[in-house]
């Protein structure tokens, strides 16, 4: 992908003028549900987080606007981060179970087969 | 306690009732419940997940995620559908087609062919790249002519004692090696799935003559860094289908005996519920919710309507993925994982590149 002027950013931030970064709304492009769906999730299991959504703007624009806001003075980066990463765990214990259990299912195959 | 139970079944069934489905959204987030802790703990997460694989055939895999939430089960079945990636037809050079279908029909229905083709083998291609190279294209060739079998018995009205190569099937595609795939793909064979995928029928004198660029693709796909959705197209799908239920979980509120309990059995799905001769009576019982089909025929009886609770476990999900054949079903499943994963770090690398105002 090219650096300059070609690309595009794929996150830009929204924040109201007079705010101090406690509420701000992400514009995540080239994303759907998928993402979408799953980030919230994580991000709502933060105690910190006072209010967090996600919505598509138009089903014919691939971008969707996410939206947090956090209690107490904690910037609003913060959880979004920590969701990114607690959602990069979820997924690399559930692929490293998943592996496992193949992996013993099928041996337990072979021993029934002899 | 009861209150205690009450709470425990909102958080932890999704109740079906004779006219609609109750808790069905996650609830437990931090603050929701007193007493409970919600919030995120990778090590509590990691002490109550489990897999299990339940079965795995050809191209076919069953198997239970326990311990995750909706969204992310979900998230996991989308990318399946339509984010992994595979190699398709997508250009279909005609040279000759003298057949009776018609161009853009054969080519489409070319496209929809699995190929048998390690998409991770591969790149994608350019945007606006023409011509193509060896390591984003696959080029396949269909050259078929049909012609009369002299040796036909004179009376015969079989097509196929009176014509050669009157069924073009996929397995007539063969595959024609761009640049050095020779040497970067010795041993490999690249081929359709299947074949007997019937592409046309031809009758003599007909002939069909067709290069065929397969590039990788998604199922759905976002043109990166141009905002704009561009559908690759459900060709590019790697599975037949797959799906994902929750486990059901059927509770008898009271003993039902006798013949309540014979018209229990047959409210539900075969091995569902299990009559028992306790002294002399038969009394029912619960033996495998899990093959239910949950058709609800059971509200359908003011006698039984009462007694059972019908609910689903919320976080015990039955996934059912079906490989159409280009790649088997578990490395599916975690290549799905890691997409998953490669956009959260799309973002992360995003966060940490721009500065944050």
């Amino acid at each position: 992908m090219a650096e300059e002027g070609e690309r595009k950013a794929a996150l830009e931030t929204i924040q109201a003028d007079g705010t101090d970064g406690n509420c701000v709304t992400f514009v995540l492009h080239d994303e759907d549900h998928t993402l979408g769906n799953s980030l919230r999730y994580m991000v709502m299991k933060n105690p910190d987080v006072e209010f967090c959504g996600y919505c598509i703007t138009h089903p014919s624009e691939s971008k969707i606007n996410f939206r947090i806001q956090t209690r107490g003075a904690i910037p609003a980066v913060e959880p979004f981060r920590k969701g990114l990463n607690d959602l990069m765990g979820v997924c690399q214990h559930v692929l490293n179970t998943f592996e496992r259990s193949m992996k013993e299912y099928r041996a337990q195959r072979e021993e029934e087969m002899q | 306690m009861a209150a205690k139970r009450g709470t425990d079944e909102m958080r932890d069934r999704v109740v079906l009732g004779e006219f609609g489905v109750r808790n069905v959204h996650t609830t437990d987030f931090p603050g929701n419940y007193p007493g409970y802790e919600d919030a995120w703990d990778q090590r509590r997460f990691e002490e109550a997940f489990r897999v299990e694989v339940i079965r795995e055939e050809e191209g076919a895999l069953e198997f239970d995620m326990v311990g995750i939430d909706a969204a992310i089960a979900n998230a996991f079945r989308r990318i399946l559908l339509a984010e992994v990636p595979t190699m398709a037809v997508e250009k279909v050079f005609v040279y000759n087609n003298t057949s009776i279908v018609q161009d853009e029909i054969l080519a489409h229905r070319l496209g929809l062919i699995p190929i048998r083709a390690d998409p991770r083998l591969f790149e994608y291609r350019n945007q606006g790249d023409e011509e193509g190279t060896e390591i984003d294209t696959l080029q396949f060739q269909l050259k078929i002519k049909c012609s009369r079998n002299p040796q036909a018995a004179k009376e015969s009205s079989d097509p196929n004692e009176l014509y050669f190569n009157h069924k073009v099937y996929s397995k007539h595609m063969t595959w024609v090696p761009l640049g050095n795939q020779t040497d970067l793909f010795p041993d490999a064979d690249f081929r359709p799935v299947h074949d007997d995928i019937l592409i046309a029928l031809l009758r003599p004198g007909q002939e069909i003559d067709v290069l065929m660029h397969c590039v990788k693709g998604i199922g759905e796909s976002w043109v990166l860094g141009q905002r704009k959705k561009c559908k690759d197209h459900a060709k590019f799908s790697p599975v037949a289908t797959a799906s994902y239920r929750l486990l059901p979980d059927i509770t008898l509120l009271q003993p039902i005996e006798d013949e309540a309990a014979e018209m229990l059995q047959k409210c539900f799905s075969p091995g569902v519920i299990e009559i028992q001769n306790i002294k002399g009576k038969k009394v029912a019982r619960v033996a495998n919710a899990r093959l239910d089909t949950f058709s609800r025929e059971v509200f359908r009886h003011e006698g039984l309507k009462n007694l059972v609770r019908l609910a689903r476990v919320r976080n015990h999900y039955i996934f059912s993925v079906e490989s159409t054949g280009i790649l088997p079903p578990d490395v599916l499943v975690s290549e799905a994982i890691k997409i998953l994963m490669g956009k959260c770090q799309r973002f992360l690398n995003e966060l940490d590149s721009v500065p944050m105002e």
